[in-house]
């Protein structure tokens, strides 16, 4: 069907929609970035200058030399970590669980992740800052890990278990026929394999956990606030200088935009299976 | 070892692996949840602790009284079906061309899921960016096409700030649903498109009539998790307008946590997120039910 097809056909019906397609998707963020990149003089230019006149980065020097910004960076990065840390600590072995045994609770039980996931923030939140604030972990590490752990421990749960049961159960069977323990089966036979799965479902909390607003913003105050909480306060703060606001903004954006293209095509089987975040 | 015992073992061995999960998700999920539904009951008040009278349904008759209540909920109405919609279409269609073979087609599809990497603040400011009243790049081009005569303020307008929210998460939102469906097509197996072509069939009637009905479980599935996600979201509204100007862009959970972060109202707040939860919830059944369908492998 395609061969028969003219090239020039293929061009203006395949080719030439797909590229504008392609220019919307990036377009705000190619905008973004050569905003940072201006001098202030051409921010302000009207008509707008659309390319930079030169190239700067005297927004990013004045964003990490003057501000918080860099702190709450790292904050991210700690948040984020701590994060992936305890969704897969808890979430290896459940998914285990439901990938190699059959027991009384398990249909229920794994409904009911998928339920939770589905649940607004708006009503986790709102009890989980009153109870923070009672146990004294409010703007403290534990707290905001905490917050992003309610949407890290269903989706790895939902994601780790379709990618053991791809494993065949026989060669569990055939290590514990050999004399391993159920401990040995796991670290020996499961872990190897079930590898690559738990590195994307780590990347994913990862990201999820960076680009979170509002638990970071109800949970967290000036000694662990993270990066997207900080530049949403830069935003009503320095209101009209777009380029120190998009150099923060480029900051956070570009590693998560390499590690979502590292993961996002091996995303797509437990897209549907349940529980991806927007 | 005795068979008893090893049986015992066997049983009590798969709640030994999920204790963890269940324990955390008990703590940060389960509690918070009855918390809500026990703090709408009360007129809790966070900068008035000692002072906290019991309302029984009173909350949810305050909704019900309510004129922003039914706004937001009104506003959620349209702000579903408008963003859900245009994600979808936008979706199908680049799916449709990205079924196509071109050479750099493995380029196009990584491009373009870009959109979804990003965090919803992120998105906010680029949009708002774009939207500005005097350095606005959507101001500057409409000028210079002669399309409007001065500049918009896009986001203070009643008549805009809605359409100009909802172009914002379609544009995030639609890659979502051009990978799933992409997905989907991919299975759609060839013979059979050969087949209607072979016995006659137009572009669009292979598309109407052996396509869609192919992918419909996937695009169903996608549908309703997104209605979900679109449903609960605030983030980005919350940070292009708060909600203004006025209540035009009030939706109900974004209503719920205005009510509880500035307002402090944590007793209406919650019977409002209740009321969302609940609203949601035939949703969230026939999704689960369909993602639950092959779970007794």
């Amino acid at each position: 069907m395609i061969d028969r097809r003219s090239r020039t056909r293929r061009l203006l019906e395949v080719e030439l929609p797909i590229l504008l397609i392609v220019v919307f998707a990036l377009a705000p963020y190619v905008w973004m970035v050569l905003t940072s990149i201006k001098p202030a003089a051409d921010i302000t230019a009207r008509p707008l200058q659309y390319l930079p006149s030169t190239v700067t980065f005297e927004h990013y020097e004045t964003l990490l030399a003057r501000t918080s910004f860099a702190g709450n960076l790292l904050n991210s990065l700690i948040v984020a970590l701590g994060a992936v840390a305890v969704g897969l600590a808890v979430s290896v072995p459940a998914a285990y669980a439901f990938s190699r045994f059959r027991f009384r609770g398990r249909r229920v039980l794994m409904t009911s992740f998928l339920v939770i996931n589905m649940f607004p923030i708006v009503l986790l939140i709102i009890p989980l800052f009153v109870l923070m604030r009672m146990l004294g972990l409010l703007d403290t590490f534990i707290g905001v890990i905490a917050g992003h752990s309610t949407f890290a421990i269903p989706f790895a749960i939902w994601m780790l278990t379709s990618y053991m049961n791809a494993i065949p159960r026989e060669l569990d069977e055939a290590a514990m026929i050999d004399g391993a323990t159920r401990l040995q089966t796991i670290g020996i036979v499961i872990m190897p394999l079930v590898m690559p799965g738990i590195v994307t479902t780590g990347i994913y909390i990862f990201v999820t956990s960076w680009n979170e607003y509002l638990f970071a913003m109800m949970l967290s105050g000036q000694t662990v606030r993270t990066v997207t909480v900080a530049l949403q306060l830069f935003i009503g703060e320095f209101s009209i200088q777009w380029g120190l606001l998009t150099a923060g903004g480029t900051l956070i954006a570009i590693p998560v935009t390499i590690l979502f293209l590292i993961v996002q095509r091996r995303l797509v089987g437990g897209l549907t299976a349940g529980a991806v975040k927007a | 070892m005795k068979p008893a015992s090893a049986r015992a073992r066997l049983t009590i061995t798969p709640y030994l692996f999920l204790l963890p999960a269940l324990l955390v998700t008990a703590a940060v999920i389960l509690l918070p949840v009855a918390q809500t539904a026990w703090m709408s009951l009360f007129d809790y008040v966070l900068f008035r602790p000692r002072n906290i009278p019991f309302l029984g349904i009173g909350n949810f008759i305050r909704a019900f009284n309510d004129p922003v209540f039914w706004v937001s909920l009104w506003n959620s109405v349209v702000w579903i079906g408008a963003v859900v919609f245009f994600q979808f279409i936008l979706g199908l269609g680049t799916a449709l061309l990205l079924n196509q073979s071109f050479w750099w087609r493995s380029a196009a599809r990584a491009l373009i899921v870009v959109p979804w990497a990003l965090p919803s603040v992120i998105i906010g400011l680029m949009w708002t960016w774009m939207y500005d009243f005097n350095l606005g790049i959507f101001n500057d081009v409409l000028l210079r096409l002669g399309v409007i005569g001065e500049p918009i303020a896009w986001l203070a307008r009643t008549d805009t700030t809605l359409p100009a929210v909802i172009l914002a998460l379609v544009w995030q939102g639609f890659p979502f649903f051009a990978v799933v469906i992409l997905a989907g097509l991919q299975t759609v197996p060839s013979e059979l498109l050969e087949a209607a072509e072979i016995d006659g069939a137009r572009p669009f009637q292979r598309l109407r009539h052996v396509t869609m009905p192919a992918i419909m479980e996937v695009v169903a599935t996608a549908l309703l998790l997104r209605t979900i996600w679109v449903a609960n979201s605030l983030d980005v509204i919350l940070v292009m307008t708060g909600g203004g100007p006025g209540y035009v862009t009030h939706t109900l959970p974004l209503y719920a946590f205005l009510k509880a972060s500035s307002a402090m109202e944590y007793g209406y707040a919650a019977a409002l997120a209740l009321i969302l939860t609940a609203l949601l919830l035939v949703v969230v059944f026939a999704y689960v039910r369909r993602a639950a369908k092959d779970l007794e492998i």
